[in-house]
């Protein structure tokens, strides 16, 4: 079978030793549930020799709680499938309880952490492969080469967001609190993530994420998450996107709408504030699609055929809107 | 009465609890693990190899090279073209060129990374129709003409003036993609050598007597010092039928280190050694008269063979020569051309051979019954060659349940009442099918028994039965249990089976072309029942004592042989007695499909599969068959397909990006047994294990048609290709609107 690099597995029991791990060991790497990052040392694509292991954590990050201000707070050790059972987030965002449901399968959602599906490494089809299959190609931008095999001539690495929970908390304005050798920061997400495929968040190598918030107001909106997918369980999104609509009446008072798998940044469809007052209706709906499809340019990093899946994203988006508006 | 009962297969618990004994359960006191390097360019000239800082390693105990083993072995003995480690070429991305083994497989793998191969990069081609064209480029120095690994061309009566003649022909090209088994346990072989030089080999083989002859000729050992040994084995559907390159690498340093070796292929290097699906680009010409009657058929073949022959041979032959029922054709002529291209090697995939061209014909028949304003069904129907009838290409069948077959899928599915009736975006398809129960054609010629059953008894009252076969997951190990129990009377848990072990085991040839159960079946039978008569002589109020009576009467231990002698069949033409098969079994599918319009996704909501196979031995183990077949099937028409980049490098040679349906993507599954009682089959049974996945792939694509009136006819049938081709049917409309 495909071996592990010789590593070191540094196994902290609170928050603070964890930081401290990961600040005594330049270039060590974080092991939550384990199930992306564990291929992806087999495949050669880290360098890291020491791994900080967070299972220690799960008497401090491993809740979900209601804050007196309303908003949900929801530790990053939860797993993706517990996550996907609550009670609590079923009858606050049901639209991210919908999105831990659909990822990967049970074993996985068992084991994957909230934490680590929003910190998930960005996924492209010429490097999520074994160190032998990247040789043949001659490497990429992502690790050990300078080419580009998605965009030609492409100097930033465009792998894709592939997180599901991502679309949704971003679509709810959900925020993420984080600690590090310098303290606590609480970052908007629509402010973590970055449009660049080697990194794409704006987390340091020291610094944990160590919550999700979601604001009082979510438990309001109108929402709905999609992914597209070729199989009913098990893949990466080809594209997810989720929407929340808050509704005056039949009217619309706010949107948002977040589309994810295209890029290194999960994307916010912009520019809707013209939309508010408009009808919650099919043809809200439809513009919705329209707008989308403007916006979002699906690329080969994902190894199905982005025409199609540019095809398909306005219908996606019509009936997650339809949907969300019940 | 044991036959025909839903006997528990005898592996079954082992295998779901985890107690069965894999090959990569093999552990040996001071194995060496072994990894293989691999080739990263689709054709290139080894200048050099250096090893050197490999050698130097801490914990690497011996390397290897292809000028070691210089041998070339195949399972064909007239197409024996490859070699365990590339000797002066390299022929696909993947292709092994050197092994080492070490203390333990990272070590192993780190001197892989170490070693240094000096390559002159060469041309490369990658589809058959570049093969054809640049003869001068050579994948493969055995191709006496280009790059053609075989060309058949066969005719039977005037196809032209038959054509010529009909009242509604479709000429018509079809693709079918290439496509790979994933046995959920990859390949994994151990060698060990004994102090007499005795050399063992276990293996995740379907064919130990084949791995067996080839080690040892490769080896320069005599047979009677090889052994191989099958264990368990984690499912096969043909990708295990061919010698493979870890079995002669662990054989040949456990010679070199006098210590075990084992090697353990990733999920990525069975993606290499392949032996899939062959793509196929067929050009068909399928001719009705005006009653409907199937005139002409006519296919062009051109079949992507991938670097070495495999058993391409066979498959440019069975490409046209099982087409030929359940159907009579008035005439019939199919030009197959099997092509060496710079990929990994295609081979037998269930169905060998036969699944494309069955679904290619199988649409074609459906469109030119449209012509006709003939039902599908009543078109299949009105064509059937019936029972006890010789083929337009002489193949003689026997027993044949076709009919009832399609009888049965006709009213499971509402056919009458629902077809071309569920209303935009539901539709139902048919197709039928036919395949082999085995070869009457011995892979090497020889005048032995293809399969060879000894059965001890012992005055304990169990019963020993020694079978070279390879219970792949078929079960035939289970039916072996069935078959003594039948006629010695015995238990059927009283019963050992010994099997796939080259030093125990009398001969069996290998669990491929469907041809177990029928052959090891006979043999079983014969053997079996001579030890019976002795014990019905002997007498006794139990089967215990009855033994030790006839123990007794015969002053010596009882023991008795069976065997399958292979029957002269075929067309006297050459190439005739390739496709011949002692009987065939018959399958009918139909499928409910729905289609999303807007997107091009569709899904098969399910499918009724009714299958001829003689007789149910153990109905279980047959619908389970059914079940498997279908489900691979339909899993190639939804998403299979091995996609090369331009450089001949395959893309996402893993179980995340080569996407097999999960359970949730299968579709609802009614098996129906059929029973024709074959005069020539054991007990009457025919195979059950390749035939019905054929028709799935047809079943959907005319079920697609039925939902939406488009015509797909390349695999497999991405929702984009659906959508594409809704498109243009919606640009037709408009046009004809129009005007």
């Amino acid at each position: 079978m495909m071996t592990l690099p010789d590593l070191t597995v540094l196994r902290p029991g609170s928050v603070a030793e964890a930081v401290e791990a990961l600040r005594a060991n330049p270039g060590a790497r974080v092991l939550a549930g384990g199930t992306d990052i564990v291929p992806n040392l087999k495949y050669g694509m880290y360098d890291t020799r020491h791994l900080v292991a967070l299972r220690g954590l799960s008497s401090e990050l491993r809740y979900v709680r209601e804050h007196q201000s309303g908003e949900l707070r929801l530790g990053a050790m939860c797993s993706i499938d517990e996550l996907g059972r609550s009670e609590l987030v079923k009858a606050r965002v049901p639209a991210l309880a919908d999105a831990c449901r659909q990822i990967a399968g049970p074993q996985l959602r068992r084991m994957g952490t909230l934490g680590g599906n929003l910190c998930l490494d960005t996924r492209c089809v010429y490097v999520n492969q074994s160190h032998f299959w990247r040789s043949a190609l001659g490497y990429c931008l992502k690790k050990d080469g300078t080419v580009c095999h998605v965009v030609a001539g492409g100097k930033r690495c465009v792998a894709a967001a592939s997180n599901d929970t991502a679309p949704v908390l971003l679509a709810l304005d959900a925020s993420v609190k984080t600690i590090s050798p310098r303290g606590e920061r609480t970052i908007a997400l629509h402010e973590f993530y970055v449009a660049d495929g080697l990194h794409n968040t704006v987390l340091a190598p020291d610094e944990l994420l160590t919550e999700v918030r979601i604001p009082a107001a979510a438990a309001r909106r109108r929402q709905a998450f999609a992914k597209l997918r070729m199989r009913a369980a098990i893949d990466f999104p080809a594209l997810n996107l989720a929407v929340a609509l808050e509704l005056d009446g039949h009217s619309v008072k706010s949107v948002s709408l977040a589309v994810s798998a295209l890029a290194a940044r999960p994307a916010l469809i912009k520019g809707l504030q013209d939309l508010h007052g408009h009808a919650a209706d099919a043809i809200f709906a439809e513009e919705l699609g329209r707008r989308a499809h403007k916006q979002c340019k699906p690329l080969t990093n994902i190894g199905i055929d982005p025409g199609w899946r540019r095809d398909v994203l306005p219908v996606l988006v019509r009936r997650t809107v339809l949907r969300a508006i019940g | 009465m044991s036959i025909g009962a839903r006997f528990p297969k005898s592996d079954g618990v082992a295998k779901a609890d985890g107690s069965g004994i894999y090959a990569d359960d093999i552990a040996l006191p001071r194995m060496l693990h072994a990894k293989i390097l691999r080739s990263p360019h689709a054709h290139a000239r080894i200048r050099g190899i250096d090893l050197g800082a490999a050698e130097a390693l801490p914990g690497v105990v011996a390397t290897l090279v292809g000028a070691e083993l210089p041998l070339k072995y195949g399972v064909i003995p007239w197409t024996q073209d490859e070699t365990a480690l590339a000797v002066e070429k390299v022929r696909h991305v993947g292709d092994a060129v050197a092994c080492i083994a070490a203390i333990d497989e990272r070590t192993a793998d780190e001197a892989l990374r170490l070693v240094k191969v000096d390559y002159e990069v060469l041309p490369a081609v990658l589809t058959p129709e570049d093969a054809l064209e640049h003869p001068e480029i050579k994948v493969n120095e055995r191709a006496k003409v280009g790059n053609v690994t075989k060309h058949v061309h066969l005719q039977f009566g005037e196809v032209d003036e038959a054509v010529a003649g009909a009242t509604a022909v479709v000429r018509e090209t079809y693709r079918y993609a290439g496509s790979t088994h994933v046995p959920i346990e990859p390949h994994c072989a151990v060698a060990r050598i004994d102090a007499d030089g005795n050399l063992t080999v276990w293996s995740s083989t379907q064919i130990p007597h084949y791995v067996h002859r080839e080690l040892s000729r490769v080896l320069g050992l005599s047979q009677s010092k090889v052994r191989v040994i099958q264990p368990l084995l984690g499912g096969a559907f043909g990708g295990k039928s061919d010698p493979f390159a870890l079995e002669f690498c662990v054989a040949k340093l456990a010679m070199k280190t006098g210590r075990p070796v084992k090697i353990l292929y990733t999920r990525e290097e069975v993606f290499y050694a392949h032996r899939g699906r062959h793509p196929m680009k067929m050009d068909v010409t399928l001719a009705l008269d005006a009653d409907g009657r199937i005139a002409a058929v006519d296919n062009k073949i051109l079949i992507d063979g991938g670097a070495y022959a495999s058993f391409g041979l066979v498959t440019a032959y069975y490409a046209g020569q099982l087409l030929t029922g359940p159907y009579r054709f008035g005439t019939y002529r199919f030009d197959s051309y099997r092509m060496y291209t710079n990929k990994p090697p295609c081979g037998p995939k269930r169905g060998h051979g036969s699944v494309q061209p069955r679904f290619a014909f199988e649409v074609a028949l459906d469109e030119a019954a449209e012509k006709l304003g003939l039902d599908p069904v009543e078109a299949r129907r009105r064509n059937f060659i019936g029972e006890f009838v010789e083929t337009v290409n002489g193949q003689k069948i026997t027993s044949n349940g076709f009919l009832k077959c399609l009888e049965l899928v006709e009213k499971a599915s509402g056919w009458k009442e629902r077809h071309g009736k569920l209303g935009p975006g539901r539709g139902l398809g048919v197709a039928g099918s036919m395949y082999i129960s085995g070869t009457a054609y011995p892979v090497y010629p020889n005048e032995m028994p293809q399969s060879g059953v000894l059965v001890k008894l012992d005055r304990s009252g169990r019963v020993a039965i020694y079978s070279g076969a390879s219970d792949i997951g078929q079960g035939v190990n289970t039916l072996l249990c069935q078959i003594a129990a039948e006629e010695l009377h015995c238990d059927p848990y009283d019963v050992t089976v010994v099997s796939a072990d080259t030093d125990l085991t009398p001969v069996d040839l290998g669990a491929y072309s469907s041809r177990v159960t029928y052959m090891v079946g006979i043999a079983a039978r014969e053997a079996c029942q001579k030890l019976a008569e002795k014990l019905r002589a002997a007498g006794g109020a139990t089967f215990t004592e009855a033994c030790q009576r006839a123990e007794a009467a015969e002053g010596a231990p009882l023991a008795a042989t069976g065997g399958y002698r292979t029957e002269k069949l075929g067309g006297d033409y050459r190439g005739g007695t390739i496709g011949a098969s002692p009987a065939y079994s018959f399958t009918a599918h139909v499928a409910e499909v729905s289609v999303d319009e807007e997107t091009g996704i569709w899904n098969v909501e399910r499918i009724w599969a009714a299958h001829d196979c003689g007789k149910a031995l153990n109905p279980t183990l047959v619908e389970g068959q059914i079940e498997g077949s279908v489900y691979m099937g339909a899993a190639e028409a939804q998403m299979e397909e091995m996609v090369y980049d331009e450089k001949g490098l395959l893309f996402g040679p893993s179980l995340l990006d080569y996407r097999i349906p999960t359970s949730l993507d299968t579709p609802d599954l009614d098996s129906y047994i059929v029973e024709s009682n074959d005069p020539g089959g054991p007990y009457g049974a025919k195979e059950a294990g390749e035939g019905p996945l054929h028709p799935a792939i047809p079943a959907i694509a005319n079920g697609i048609h039925d939902a939406c009136g488009i015509r797909i006819r390349e695999l497999p049938f991405y929702p984009q290709r659906v959508l594409k081709l809704l498109r243009e049917r919606d640009a037709r409309r408009e046009e004809r609107a129009a005007s």
